[in-house]
């Protein structure tokens, strides 16, 4: 059933006057995972931006009960609490909300464990591509080439392929997702919701602070992202794989506009060379050509 | 399952409060301004804005109100915008 | 009530599923695993109504008990050794949230180099944590205990977890006859589970975002500690019942054995316990006037119940088995850290035993008191404070 904007759902979840930084791309992911599921969802969110955007305590920017847990736990946590919601009949959906430290580094065993054992979750990785939260450092998930406080030169290795990982774990729902498509990842929010057993999204997330961009160019670089190919969005039900409409067209490279529209916004690129460029060029094509075999086209 | 003695024991807990962070339109160095005449009611500026801070009229006019008392000024409304009916102007 | 023969691992499993816990989630670590592999047979055969999520690591095992206890139901995991210390960040996280669960701990030493023998270096590095902590002196007080946590961390005053330490091998796979009651009993005797908040869908609570007011975080941090001293009167009470149910007292934080015209107090915790009563009915029939102190809590630690027996002591010999390295064992520091505190003076002197599992038996427990208790009768104090005690 396809998600329109006018079907979406005023009720906010995420309440404005949050501590995010302008142009926040979390924000928007938390804003659309309301629209998406609404008060069925309890939140479990190990250490990362979103620990701080819900602001001080005595008060709270989420509507979303919301426990927040040890960096390395979230996964495990979250499987507890959804062994509890099912054992007390209560209609809820556990979602773990992780960046790249807390899903694809100190949060790997956790993920992992929880796939392997079918744990009856969903997995959004926000992935900023840094650890933003300790102001910039560099994870598995920040791509080749990128600037950040610890890697000033640009990053050496290349970005984790989290996606097909997980994929590989033969898990019931397996998605990548962006900010820039609203409608696409609340459509797979709740195709997710609707599955038991373990989800997994891996929602893109450009961070204004970390890759250096103008806040107001959050959306803009999101779905420049998807048009150079260099974010692929696809789902998988059961190992079927399938192009999301948004990223169809650039299944045909000539399609593909060209990085350096995407890179050139981008401040945490400046020092890539021509060489860098083309590394990131072939990058693009494997990640293509990988997913259509796997796809079976 | 009853919960018994929270008024008691100290607890880490929070409840939701909208402006938890303050009146985060204190921070802002750019506004949104929105011209209602060009606007086609495409509800982008709404779908996109990461605070929540615009709200949609869907009976009357104007089509959008931007809560200015924790509107950020990230600019993202007049960039999605397609009809330039949201500029960002110098706050202040 | 039918008496079995059980390993003290089978006792922790049987009081886990005689408390009606519904989420275990563990991962094997020997000498734990016995418990584990119980609970699955039990569930899996049907007899225990609960869900296992076979974790990947101890880390998770803490984690997803933690998560099925916020979310509103008893949850059970038990570890040892190089488990509990992975768990460590786990551990403080959950006392912090004041989420009641409860933890077996099969005490093994800790590495390197491996060694999967008893003592109780692993169990003592979470005393600060705001965890509940009691160690077993034999199998029938791992089951009884085991229950009677439910009731003591579940209760109101106290919302805080808690551990049930038994030492590797021999508690955990030395089999003892143990009673073991009938569900109708520990359904009398547990109520309903409470706890302070609980986890639910469209109930708008945030749980550990950042305090505004950093007087308000210390003031949890108080509150846990007064929680645990509100917990002594909890202990004592839920003693009471379970002895007035089951005709088995254990005396509350502590039991004194022969400790009413004590001259010199002998004070140890765990399953050597047992031997330090061969050594004191030895040593008395020597004409040694001892008494023994078996520790049942270190935490909340017996500080009234101590302070009562040793205030007429000539001596007092803290018995560790495990040291708080470059300081002394954790168990005389507690001690005597509180006699000098309420101004008792009398010389206490500490024993490191048994670390790293090497065998103490009663006659090194004797020979140990005899010449502490010799120097001490002649000089009226001890000439050196600690002693790492090897064997006769």
């Amino acid at each position: 059933m396809p998600v329109t904007l006018r079907d979406l759902p005023k009720e906010k979840l995420l309440l404005p006057g949050n501590a995010s930084c302008p142009g926040c791309p979390e924000a928007l992911g938390l804003k659309y995972l309301g629209m998406a599921l609404g008060k069925k969802v309890i939140l479990v969110v190990p250490a990362g931006c979103t620990s701080i955007i819900q602001g001080l305590m005595p008060g709270g920017a989420f509507i979303y009960p919301t426990f927040n847990v040890p960096f390395a736990s979230s996964d495990a946590v979250a499987a507890g609490m959804s062994a509890a919601k099912e054992i007390l009949g209560e209609d809820a959906v556990v979602v773990a909300w992780g960046g790249d430290g807390g899903t694809a580094d100190i949060g790997f065993a956790t993920l992992s464990g929880a796939a392997e054992r079918n744990d009856n979750i969903i997995h959004i990785c926000v992935d900023n591509e840094a650890y933003m939260n300790t102001g910039i450092q560099r994870s598995s998930l920040t791509p080749y080439g990128a600037w950040t406080t610890t890697t000033w030169r640009g990053k050496r290795e290349n970005k984790k392929e989290l996606p097909l990982i997980m994929l590989m774990h033969k898990v019931p729902y397996v998605a990548t997702a962006s900010v820039g498509y609203p409608l696409d990842f609340i459509a797979k929010l709740r195709k997710a919701a609707s599955i038991k057993g373990f989800k997994f999204i891996h929602l893109h997330a450009p961070c204004p602070v970390g890759w250096r961009f103008d806040p107001s160019r959050t959306v803009e670089v999101a779905k420049l992202a998807v048009e150079t190919g260099m974010w692929i969005l696809f789902e998988a039900e059961n190992g079927k794989i399938t192009i999301s409409p948004p990223s169809r067209p650039y299944a045909d490279k000539s399609k593909r506009k060209p990085i350096e529209e995407y890179i050139k916004l981008q401040g945490r690129f400046r020092t890539l060379s021509k060489d860098d460029i083309k590394i990131l060029e072939k990058a693009v094509d494997d990640a293509w050509n990988t997913i259509l075999k796997l796809a079976g086209k | 399952m009853s919960e018994g003695g929270v008024k008691s024991k100290v607890l880490p807990i929070s409840r939701p409060c909208v402006g938890v962070a303050g009146k985060t339109g204190s921070w802002r160095v750019m506004r949104p301004v929105y011209n209602d005449s060009k606007c086609i009611k495409c509800r982008l500026c709404w779908l996109y804005c990461p605070e929540n801070a615009i709200d949609l009229n869907e009976e009357g006019e104007p089509f959008i109100s931007i809560d200015y008392d924790y509107c950020k000024g990230c600019g993202i409304c007049a960039t999605v915008c397609p009809k330039n009916a949201i500029t960002m102007v110098p706050e202040g | 009530m039918v008496v079995k023969p059980l390993t003290g691992n089978y006792a922790a499993a049987y009081a886990a599923k005689l408390s009606r816990v519904k989420v275990v989630a563990a991962y094997p670590i020997t000498p734990q695993t016995t418990i584990v592999e119980k609970l699955a047979q039990f569930i899996e055969n049907g007899e225990m109504d609960a869900k296992m999520i076979r974790v990947e690591s101890e880390h998770s095992a803490l984690a997803a008990a933690y998560g099925a206890a916020s979310g509103g139901v008893r949850a059970f995991t038990a570890t040892s050794s190089q488990g509990l210390l992975y768990m460590h960040e786990m551990v403080w996280w959950v006392a912090g949230s004041r989420i009641p669960l409860v933890m077996a701990i099969v005490t093994r030493t800790l590495g390197p180099p491996w060694n999967i023998w008893t003592d109780h270096s692993d169990i003592m590095d979470q005393r600060d944590s705001g965890w509940l902590i009691m160690m077993a002196e034999h199998n029938q007080e791992v089951l009884d205990e085991t229950i009677k946590m439910f009731k003591i961390t579940e209760d109101p005053r106290v919302f805080l977890p808690g551990m049930v330490g038994l030492d590797a091998f021999i508690l955990s796979h030395t089999t003892e006859p143990v009673d073991i009651p009938d569900q109708e009993l520990v359904d009398a005797f547990l109520p309903p589970r409470r706890q302070p908040y609980v986890f639910k869908p469209g109930d708008s609570l945030l749980m550990g975002n950042v305090p505004r007011n950093l007087k308000e975080n210390m003031k949890m941090r108080e509150d846990i500690h007064n929680s645990l001293e509100a917990a002594k009167r909890v202990i004592e009470e839920v003693d009471e019942e379970w002895g007035r149910l089951t005709g088995r007292r254990y005396g509350g934080l502590i039991e004194c054995y022969r400790c009413e015209d004590a001259s010199h107090f002998i004070i140890g915790m765990g399953a050597w316990v047992g031997d330090m009563r061969e050594a004191v009915d030895s040593l008395r029939t020597n004409g040694v006037k001892v008494g023994l102190i078996k520790v049942r809590y270190v935490r909340p630690f017996p500080r009234e119940d101590i302070l009562k027996w040793a205030v007429n002591a000539k001596s007092v010999i803290v018995f560790d088995r495990s040291v708080s390295a470059g300081s002394a064992g954790p168990l005389f520091l507690d001690v005597a850290a509180h006699l000098m505190a309420a101004g008792i003076r009398v010389p206490v002197k500490n024993v490191l035993a048994g670390i790293t599992g090497l065998d103490v038996t009663y006659e090194d427990i004797i020979d140990a008191v005899l010449k502490s208790v010799a120097e001490v009768e002649e000089t009226g104090r001890f000439s050196k404070f600690i002693e790492w005690y090897y064997g006769r």
